[in-house]
């Protein structure tokens, strides 16, 4: 199971700094993976807010990004865990299949768009879309989230600590929404559910998995989908 | 849709009544209330939903048959059939790509998924499309490894919905098309009815089985131009560059929506017209939102000339080719190449006259049919449902795809020898007139036997 610590221990096995070498010349070398020994651990320097940074990995590495990136950093990202130093782009780790990814700062929208798997971990806020078309990918916030998050999120999990925006869960199908604060509106066919116990061992598990420990996952309330908008009905045209 | 299987009120003998069947003098049907009309008001009423239904715009709209080929004569001489080279070859994604896309001909296989299609389809799009060297397409609900297996090219498609987007299957792809839109309906998303939501459907869509599957309209992580650019520099970073990224849009306000590709760095722009297929769609939206492929190809090529770019971004087009005439006219017009989807399920034994007693008993028939989305396809083409998929023999339905596909090539090169060109890219808009007015506007040729081009050709 995919958890968000990123181990510190190890040496590095190679130093990467993006002001003086482009990304394209770092996720080439990313993607040569020596099939005996694959992954290890990478630090990239001077990240300059630059986009694609760290895609399309697909190895254990450890990859450490000490400043901001632009879009898309570890998008469909595989085995890999990556810690961002600081904020986001749009749609970082979109797509994401395994492995974890954490942001020490706030990510912008369409935060682990259509995810499949792994740990995404957002230790500031997340703008709008946060989860959006999530496919089993699961999402921790540390802080709140933007309108239309887990917009037709299909499979997966969305804990937002904080407060969500308006439109939370529209469209929803089978993702699971957890938010500790207050929800500014909920969108068609997202209704709230009873947290049974299973519930309430799912948000502890995340919030263990993403290293959380000062919040009682007791506060939390769940979001779901009424599953009424599954198959097409006359009696459901408003919400078309 | 629900009601979609009861087409009692849609008989397909239309003959009105005639000197031999009754016929009276009296009885004048309307032509704004035709019988369709009324049928559908019927249908409307008594569902209260609005008609959902596969294939593509069924109204008559400017095409292909409104253009004509001048020939050689006197001023310009004809190549022998048989004994001069007609080329048809077309290489895609020459501006950025590592591993350019080889096409032995300029007819390709559109994007069509599976869940729309069975894996007996897509199989056997695959072998046919192979046989003669060209490509196929994945569709909204990923790629299998029956299609992969099958397709020696296979483009992979990032649609809004992203249901199956995977990695490893973009690494394994032959070229990425970003999905905008589609000429069936641009501005819409994907559907796909409960009754075709199988189990494995289900699976790599990451949907609950029998759901009525509505898929966004939007990409979930980027809008506009702006993005795209970023969003393109990511896939190609994910892939290293190494294949061609198209993007494919439905026929709008194409001047633009060309631009604005080639500026966010498409190697290869897919232009599908109103008349292009879909698996289902509300037949308001197949009938009332886009342009014809007759008038946004113009567009398209202007577009790249405007930017230099002509010959460098391959233009793909598509919406309503049959045959060979339609593919050398729209290369012709400066199209690189075109893309079959409702003529190659057709090839595959859509519609055809043996199937004519299972499709009547849907209500249906032969020639007519077109509810895709229902799942009940006789001919074992657009279904999930076991037993009627098994009907289509892969190996059998792509030998009649490549028989197809050779006799488009054939009728182009047919064509274009008759131009006096070497190779299919030879033809242009100076060997075509037009039959009619709307025509000649749309396409920018004049009127036969004039030297009329109706409308100024100004940039919009």
């Amino acid at each position: 199971m995919a958890t968000a610590d990123v181990t510190q221990a190890g040496a590095l096995s190679f130093e990467f700094d993006l002001a003086a070498a482009t990304v394209r010349e770092l996720n080439e070398r990313l993607h040569r993976v020596d099939p005996e020994r694959p992954g290890g651990r990478v630090l990239v320097r001077n990240p300059g807010g630059k986009h694609a940074i760290a895609v399309g990995l697909d190895a254990p590495y450890e990859v450490e990004i000490a400043g901001h990136v632009g879009y898309y950093c570890a998008g469909m990202n595989k085995l890999a865990s990556v810690r961002v130093g600081g904020n986001c782009g749009v749609g970082v780790a979109e797509n994401m299949m395994s492995g974890a990814v954490v942001v020490e700062g706030s990510a912008s929208q369409s935060a682990g768009a259509s995810g499949r798997g792994g740990l995404l971990v957002i230790h500031g806020d997340a703008s709008a879309r946060c989860g959006i078309s999530l496919k089993g990918l699961d999402v921790v916030v540390r802080g709140s989230v933007g309108h239309l998050s887990a917009f037709m999120a299909q499979r997966g999990c969305l804990v937002v600590c904080g407060d969500a925006g308006e439109a939370l869960g529209d469209s929803l199908y089978e993702a699971r929404i957890y938010v500790r604060g207050s929800v500014a509106g909920l969108g068609a066919d997202c209704v709230e559910k009873e947290v049974r116990g299973e519930h309430l061992a799912e948000v502890s598990e995340l919030l263990a998995r993403a290293g959380i420990d000062d919040v009682d996952p007791g506060e939390f309330r769940r979001y779901g989908s009424a599953r009424r908008l599954y198959n097409f009905h006359v009696e459901n045209l408003g919400s078309y | 849709m629900h009601g979609g299987v009861d087409r009692s009120a849609r008989p397909p003998e239309m003959a009105a009544p005639g000197p031999t069947n009754g016929w009276n003098p009296g009885l004048r049907e309307s032509a704004t209330f035709d019988r369709n009309a009324i049928a559908e008001i019927q249908r409307a009423a008594r569902e209260g939903m609005y008609d959902i239904r596969g294939f593509g715009a069924k109204r008559r709209v400017p095409h292909f048959d409104d253009l004509l080929f001048l020939g050689a004569s006197v001023s310009r001489y004809p190549l022998e059939g048989y004994r001069e080279r007609c080329d048809t070859d077309v290489v895609i994604g020459t501006r950025f790509a590592r591993e350019p896309v080889h096409l032995d001909i300029p007819i390709t296989i559109a994007g069509m998924s599976f869940g729309a299609l069975s894996a007996q389809a897509k199989e056997a799009l695959g072998r046919g499309a192979t046989e003669v060297g060209t490509s196929t397409t994945t569709g909204d609900g990923g790629m299998t490894p029956e299609e992969r297996e099958h397709s020696r090219i296979l483009v992979y498609q990032l649609l809004p919905s992203r249901y199956g987007m995977n990695p490893d299957d973009l690494r394994r792809a032959d070229a990425i098309e970003v999905v905008v839109g589609q000429g069936a309906k641009p501005g819409g998303g994907g559907m796909l009815l409960g009754h075709k939501i199988s189990d494995r459907v289900a699976e790599m869509r990451d949907l609950p089985v029998g759901i009525d599957q509505r898929s966004a309209c939007r990409h979930p992580d980027w809008t506009g131009p702006d993005d795209l650019e970023i969003k393109i520099e990511e896939l190609r970073e994910i892939t290293d560059w190494r294949v061609p990224i198209y993007v494919k849009v439905g026929a709008t306000r194409t001047y633009f929506d060309v631009a604005l590709a080639v500026k966010a760095g498409a190697d290869a722009i897919v232009l599908d017209g109103m008349q292009g297929g879909t698996a289902a769609t509300q037949e308001v939206f197949i009938e009332h939102v886009g342009i014809p492929i007759l008038a946004a190809i113009p567009q398209a090529v202007e577009s790249l000339v405007d930017l230099g770019m002509h010959r460098e971004v391959q233009l793909i087009v598509s919406g309503g080719i049959r045959s060979g005439a339609d593919v050398a006219k729209a290369l012709a017009l400066g199209a690189d190449a075109v893309s079959i989807g409702v003529a190659a399920l057709i090839a595959l034994g859509d519609n055809a006259p043996e199937h004519d007693p299972g499709y009547r008993e849907i209500g249906s028939a032969a020639g007519y049919y077109d509810d895709y989305q229902a799942g009940l396809d006789p001919a074992g083409i657009s279904t999930q449902d076991p037993a009627l998929a098994a009907r289509l023999d892969p190996v059998e339905g792509g030998r009649r795809l490549a028989n197809y596909l050779r006799t488009l090539t054939l009728e182009t090169q047919t064509l274009a020898r008759a131009c006096g060109k070497s190779h299919v890219h030879n033809l242009e808009p100076e060997d075509l007139v037009a039959l009619t007015i709307e025509a000649a506007a749309m396409a920018r040729v004049p009127l036969a036997g004039t030297s009329w081009i109706p409308g100024t050709i100004t940039t919009p």
